[in-house]
C-alpha cells in the first residue's frame, strides 16, 4: 500500500503543479453554471432542484475526463519515466490504482466545488436533498467509469492527443448505447433482451436511474464493475506496452 | 556469494535477436562493465535484469530471487539508473527522492534521513527544490543516481552512467561508483574503454547480442596482439648502418619471438618484436642486443590495448 499511496500523492501533486488542474476546475465550474442556469432553463422551470445540472454531466465528462486521463500513461511512456516507475518495487496494478484514485479524487474536488449550487437551490426553494445526494454519488461513479476508460486508452499510446480522441470516442459510444435514438434503432428489429443488453451497457441508462433519486444496487454494481474491468485491462496494457 | 546470475538469457524483437544466449554471474564487491558497440544489447540485458522487459528465454536470479517469479522482491534489492536517466520533469529532486523512498516503503524519519544523506552524497543539496526540467544534464544524472542508491541496494545497475557528462563530471561519477563498490554488485554499461580500466573489476564484451568475452581488464588486454610486444630502438651508425633487415632476421630467429617489424629513419632503427607465447621475451632480446654490441637507445615492453581487443572482438557485426 506504500506504493499506491506514494503514486497517488505524486499524481495528485502533479495535477496541482501544472495549470491543467486550474483550467479544468474553472471550465468545469463555468460549464456547470452555464448548463444549469442558462441551457437548463433553471429559472423558467420554477423548480428548485439540480436535475438540469446533473443531466449535463455525461456530456461534460465526455470532454473533460479524457483531458484529465490522457496524460496518465501516455506521458510516462513518452518521457521514459515508465521505466523508472515500473522498476521500483511496484506491481503494475498498484501504479494503475494509484493514478486512477488520484484523478478520481481530483474530479471529486471539482464536484465539491459545485456545492454553492446546492446551497443556492436550498435558498431558493425546498429541493429533495436525497435526490441531490444520489445525483452527486451517481455523477462521481460515472466520472470514475469515464476515467477508467480514459486511463486504459492512455496506456495504448505515447501521444496524448490520440489518447484524448480515442477515449472520447469510446466514452461517447458507451453513452450513446443508452440513447433513445440508438435504442429505437435496435428495438425495431432486435429481441427485447438484446435491446436491454445494449441499454444496460450505457453510462446514461444507469446514471439517469441514479439521478432519479434511488441508488439501486444494480447501478452501483454496474459502475464499480466498469471501473474494475477497465482498470484490469489498463494493468494488462501497461504491462504489455510499457517497453515499446 | 553470487548476487546476480544470468543464464542463457535471450530476447527477440520480432525477427531481431537483441540478446542471444548470454550467461554470467556477478559477486558482491565486483564492478562488472558491459562493453559493446551501440545496439549490441547492453540496455536490453539490463532491462531484463531489472524486470522491465520479459526475456524470451533463460533465467535471471538477483539476490536469490527469480526475476520472473518474484519480480517485486527482486526489484527491492536493485537500484537502477535507466539509459538517459528519465525523470519526472515537473518534480523537484526533493519531491522525486521522497516519492521513490515512499514507493520503496521507507517512511517517517528514516525516509527523511535517507533522502538527506543521499542528496549530500551526490552533491544535490543546492538544487533540491528546483524543478528537474530546469537542471543541467550533470545534475539530472545525479538525481538519477540518487534515486538508484537511495535504499542502499545490494545490486546497482547503471546504464551508461557517464554518458553526456563533461570530463570532470565523468571523473566524479566514476569515483562515486568505485566508492560504493565494496558491499554491492555493480553492473554498468559503457562504450568508453578507459572507464572499464578505471572502475571495473571485470568486463563483458557484447557484440550483436552475444557475449564474446568475460574477463578482467588486464586479462582482456593480454588477449591483444600487441600484448608483451617489445620495442627495441638502435642507433644505426658504424657497423649497423643499412643492416636493419639482417638484424630483424636475427631477432626473428630467437626462441619465443614471433613477428618482427623494423623501420629505420634518421639514423635510428625501431624493431617491434612480437612474442609467440604468453611468456615475456624482454630478457632474451636484451641479452641478444647486448651480445651483439648494438647501441641500444630504448628497450620497452608494450601492454595490450583494450581498444584493439574490443575492435577485434566486435568487428564481426559491422
Ligand atoms: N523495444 C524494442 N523493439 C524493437 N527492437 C528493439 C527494442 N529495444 C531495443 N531494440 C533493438 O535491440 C538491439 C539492442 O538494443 P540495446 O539493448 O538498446 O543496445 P545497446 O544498449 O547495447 O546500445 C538494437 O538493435 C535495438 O534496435
Ligand atoms: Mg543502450
Amino acid at each position: 500500500m506504500d506504493a499506491v499511496r506514494s503514486i497517488f500523492k505524486r499524481e495528485l501533486a502533479g495535477y496541482f503543479g501544472t495549470p491543467i488542474a486550474y483550467v479544468f476546475l474553472v471550465i468545469f465550474l463555468l460549464l456547470s453554471g452555464i448548463f444549469t442556469f442558462y441551457m437548463g432553463q433553471f429559472f423558467e422551470r420554477g423548480q428548485a432542484d439540480l436535475v438540469s445540472f446533473f443531466s449535463f454531466h455525461p456530456w461534460l465528462y465526455l470532454f473533460l475526463v479524457p483531458a484529465l486521463s490522457m496524460r496518465l500513461w501516455a506521458e510516462e511512456r513518452r518521457t521514459g519515466t515508465v521505466e523508472l516507475l515500473l522498476t521500483l518495487p511496484v506491481a503494475p496494478w498498484q501504479a494503475v490504482l494509484g493514478k486512477f484514485l488520484a484523478s478520481w479524487l481530483f474530479i471529486a474536488v471539482a464536484l465539491l466545488l459545485t456545492t454553492p449550487l446546492w446551497i443556492t437551490v436550498n435558498v431558493l426553494g425546498d429541493p429533495d436533498n436525497g435526490v441531490i445526494v444520489a445525483g452527486y454519488t451517481g455523477s462521481l461513479l460515472m466520472a470514475g467509469a469515464y476515467l477508467s476508460v480514459g486511463a486504459c486508452v492512455s496506456a495504448l499510446t505515447r501521444n496524448q492527443v490520440i489518447a484524448f480522441v480515442l477515449s472520447m470516442t469510446l466514452c461517447f459510444l458507451l453513452v450513446l448505447s443508452g440513447f433513445p435514438l440508438v435504442l429505437d434503432l435496435f428495438s425495431a428489429w432486435a429481441p427485447g433482451l438484446l435491446v436491454d443488453a445494449v441499454a444496460a451497457l450505457s453510462f446514461l441508462t444507469h446514471f439517469n436511474a441514479v439521478t432519479r433519486g434511488v441508488i439501486d444496487l444494480q447501478d452501483l454494481v454496474y459502475f464499480l464493475s466498469m471501473i474494475v474491468f477497465f482498470l484490469f485491462v489498463n494493468t494488462v496494457l501497461v504491462d504489455l506496452k510499457k517497453s515499446e | 556469494m553470487s548476487q546476480v546470475k544470468v543464464q542463457n538469457l535471450r530476447k527477440r524483437f520480432g525477427a531481431l535477436t537483441a540478446v542471444d544466449s548470454i550467461s554470467f554471474t556477478v559477486r558482491t564487491g565486483e564492478v562488472l562493465g558491459f562493453l559493446g558497440p551501440n545496439g549490441a544489447g547492453k540496455s536490453t540485458t539490463m532491462k531484463m535484469i531489472t524486470g522491465f522487459l520479459a526475456p524470451s528465454g533463460g533465467a535471471i536470479e538477483v539476490a536469490g530471487f527469480d526475476v520472473g517469479e518474484q519480480p517485486v522482491e527482486a526489484r527491492r534489492t536493485i537500484g537502477y539508473l535507466p539509459e538517459g536517466a528519465p525523470l519526472y520533469p515537473d518534480m523537484t529532486p526533493a519531491g522525486l527522492l521522497d516519492f521513490v523512498a515512499g514507493c520503496r516503503g521507507l517512511g517517517g524519519a528514516e525516509r527523511e534521513q535517507r533522502v538527506r544523506e543521499t542528496a549530500a552524497r551526490v552533491n544535490l543539496d543546492s538544487v533540491m527544490f528546483q524543478r528537474i526540467e530546469t537542471l543541467s544534464k550533470g545534475y539530472k544524472r545525479r538525481v538519477g543516481m540518487a534515486q538508484a542508491i537511495l535504499h542502499d541496494p545490494a545490486v546497482l545497475i547503471l546504464d551508461e552512467p557517464t554518458d553526456g557528462l563533461d570530463p570532470t563530471q565523468k571523473i566524479e561519477m566514476r569515483r562515486l561508483i568505485r566508492n560504493m563498490s565494496r558491499d554491492k554488485v555493480i553492473i554498468l554499461s559503457t562504450h568508453i574503454l578507459e572507464e572499464v580500466q578505471s572502475v571495473c573489476t571485470r568486463a563483458i564484451i557484447i557484440s550483436d547480442g552475444k557475449l564474446v568475452a568475460n574477463d578482467t581488464p588486464a586479462g582482456l588486454e593480454a588477449r591483444s596482439r600487441l600484448h608483451n610486444q617489445v620495442i627495441l630502438r638502435i642507433r644505426m651508425d658504424g657497423a649497423q648502418a643499412g643492416e636493419e633487415s639482417a638484424m630483424a632476421a636475427a631477432l626473428r630467429a630467437l626462441p619465443g619471438v614471433g613477428e618482427v617489424k623494423s623501420a629505420a629513419a634518421g639514423g635510428e632503427a625501431e624493431f617491434c618484436i612480437g612474442a609467440k607465447g604468453s611468456a615475456g621475451i624482454m630478457d632474451d632480446v636484451a641479452r641478444f642486443a647486448h651480445g651483439q654490441s648494438w647501441p641500444v637507445m630504448e628497450l620497452s615492453r608494450r601492454r595490450g590495448s583494450l581498444e584493439e581487443v574490443f575492435t577485434a572482438l566486435t568487428r564481426s557485426g559491422e
